[in-house]
């Protein structure tokens, strides 16, 4: 069984956001990053486990992005994916990376695509969409759970206030949420072994860009608390009746 | 030219944030001169009333297979070209984002997810969408001639522009499914986290999972949705679903409740485009009350109950 996992870089989660170039740049001066924890603690570590469940086949991670990348690529390899590949190309949108991932997916026989819900930079969401449409098949999203017997997949999915269980034929998409595994340390020996594992990196193919971010706003923070004693909670809930008129 | 929106029916009934797509596609087609054309799977007098909100015409269609994103694809897509829809609006839930990113390949459409605001249509087409897990709002110009667009829910505020239209039924029967539905469970009587509009989140400062019964009450007072803070949900205390943050659900409701949570960077980024936020917490140098319009600083087992009273008195005045 062959299963590819997306993962993306984003910046670490307590890194500054500020923007750059009059609000069009995001600037990373001085910015972490990290592997997006969607990617990294499920979608990547279930795809390891169903691996060493079946006994056969391999996981391979794959990256779209310049060759600074390599060291969360390496970080996956640590983890336990087999190889990995890295597309050297700046990931600008959603279709581009999911044009990618499609036409090396297509081209290596992948009977689960693995992604996170979600990079938490962009939020977007849409990668595992397009990626399904672009390969045609199922795409199982925000699962937090997923079961393999041979060719068919029993997937539990995260929906508003509850769950849709379905089941479904490989090829698929899925897209991973938390509950689907539990986070992996890396620990000394997967470190060691993820320098001897094969990163290839190949080139992109062709997109046309239909989006682009014009400019970026940071929201106006809160002005300043008001304090209400603890004596006083009629005070409180007049103040959220009247003045905030949220009750 | 028409702009369509995707209206799922749920055993008939329609959800707020369903409605505020209707209203979004109506308001967004009056500003480009076009028709709100809904495509929806419900049906009756549920399905007419969302000319309420400003549907002009509403395309009913049957199917059993709600749950499989492919299909539904394929259904929006003969849509848009019996409708030659330039504009594709969805709800931004776990369903709406699948379908986006599914529906601008098989488009060939511009997409954005989860916008905040209606587009800006003056020069060009941009949309305004919340980042880094709301720590930034970035203007996404979109550049094809179909546009895709999924709408975060409580974007806009819900009003009612129309009547009831009578539905035409719309035929999906060609596109079967591949997916089976095995079984669908539902937590029935509160509002979804990423719909309410009134949250109450507790944190670490609860102590232990068996004291969680002053948080029920006060949510039961205010018919508000449970929330909690990740370590809460990672121990157990509390079920994953309710885990909001940068790692977890990203919510704005119009008010929210932070109850012995300390408001670390990674809280705050999933809640705070909450319309008003209440910080309850002994400790007054706690980073929340930065991110505050009210606080109380207090013991929490102190402060809640006498909060309790005070509401009920206010409820029953
Ligand atoms: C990669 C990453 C992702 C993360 N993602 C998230 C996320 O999505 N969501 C999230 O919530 N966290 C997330 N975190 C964790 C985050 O950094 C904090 O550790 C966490 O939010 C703290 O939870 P807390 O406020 O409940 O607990 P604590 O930080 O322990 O705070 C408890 C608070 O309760 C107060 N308190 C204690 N007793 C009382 C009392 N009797 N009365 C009143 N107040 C009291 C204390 O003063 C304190 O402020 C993430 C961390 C990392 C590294």
């Amino acid at each position: 069984m062959n299963l590819l996992v997306c993962i993306s870089k984003t910046p670490e989660t307590t890194a500054k956001i500020a923007f750059k170039e009059n609000g069009t740049q995001f600037d990373t001066d001085g910015v972490q990053y990290i592997m997006n924890p969607y990617d990294e603690w499920y979608a990547l570590v279930r795809a390891i486990e169903l691996k060493e469940s079946v006994g056969a086949g391999k996981v391979i991670a794959i990256n779209v992005g310049p060759p600074s990348n390599d060291i969360v690529i390496r970080k996956a390899l640590a983890i336990g994916a087999d190889e990995a590949v890295r597309v050297d190309a700046e990931a600008n949108s959603a279709s581009f990376v999911a044009k990618q991932v499609a036409s090396y997916a297509k081209d290596n026989n992948i009977d689960m695509v693995f992604l996170g819900k979600e990079t938490i930079d962009y939020n977007g969401s849409l990668v595992g969409g397009m990626l399904s449409e672009l390969l045609d098949v199922p795409y199982l999203s925000y699962a937090s759970n997923i079961e393999v017997s041979g060719n068919e997949a029993t997937v539990t999915c995260e929906i508003e206030g509850g769950v849709e269980i379905v089941k479904a034929t490989l090829p698929l998409v899925v897209s991973a949420t938390k509950g689907l595994a539990e986070q992996r340390i890396p620990n000394m020996r997967g470190i060691m072994m993820a320098k001897r594992k094969p990163l290839n990196v190949i080139p992109p193919v062709g997109v046309e860009e239909k989006e682009a971010i014009v400019s970026y706003q940071i929201p106006e923070g809160k002005t300043g608390v008001k304090l209400v004693d603890l004596e006083n909670m009629d005070e409180l809930v007049r103040l959220l009746h009247e003045e905030a008129k949220a009750i | 030219m028409s702009v369509l929106v995707f209206a799922e029916a749920i055993k008939n009934q329609y959800k707020k944030s369903t409605f505020e797509v209707v209203l979004y596609g109506a308001r967004l087609s009056k500003q480009l001169g076009t028709e709100c054309i809904v495509l929806t799977n419900g049906n009756g007098d549920s399905a007419s009333n969302l000319g309420v909100y400003g549907a002009q015409k509403i395309l009913n269609f049957e199917s059993e297979n709600m749950h499989d994103n492919r299909m539904l694809t394929k259904v929006i897509s003969a849509a848009v070209s019996q409708n030659g829809s330039t504009v594709v609006i969805l709800s931004d839930n776990s369903k709406g984002k699948a379908l986006a990113g599914r529906l601008a390949i098989n488009l060939d459409a511009a997409v954005v997810s989860g916008a905040v605001a209606l587009p800006n249509t003056n020069d060009g087409f941009k949309v305004h969408k919340s980042l880094f897990s709301g720590k930034a709002v970035g203007s996404y110009s979109l550049n094809a001639d179909i546009k895709v667009i999924s709408v975060a829910g409580n974007s806009i505020g819900l009003e009612e522009i129309g009547q009831a239209v009578s539905l035409e039924s719309f035929d999906a029967s060609a596109h079967s499914s591949t997916v089976s539905l095995v079984e669908t469970k539902r937590v029935e009587g509160t509002v979804p986290l990423p719909e309410a509009e009134l949250v109450v989140s507790a944190g670490r400062g609860m102590k232990a999972p068996e004291n969680w019964g002053i948080i029920d009450e006060l949510a039961g007072v205010l018919g508000a949705t449970t929330a909690c803070s990740r370590p809460v949900a990672d121990t157990g205390w509390r079920p994953h679903h309710e885990h909001v943050g940068q790692t977890g659900i990203a919510i704005k409701p119009n008010l929210y409740f932070a109850i012995g949570i300390s408001g670390a960077i990674q809280h705050l980024a999933g809640v705070n485009n909450s319309k008003t936020i209440v910080v309850i917490n002994k400790d007054p140098e706690a980073p929340f009350f930065k991110a505050a319009d009210y606080g109380v600083v207090g013991d929490l087992f102190d402060v809640v109950p006498r909060l309790i009273e005070s509401l009920k008195k206010f409820k029953a005045s």
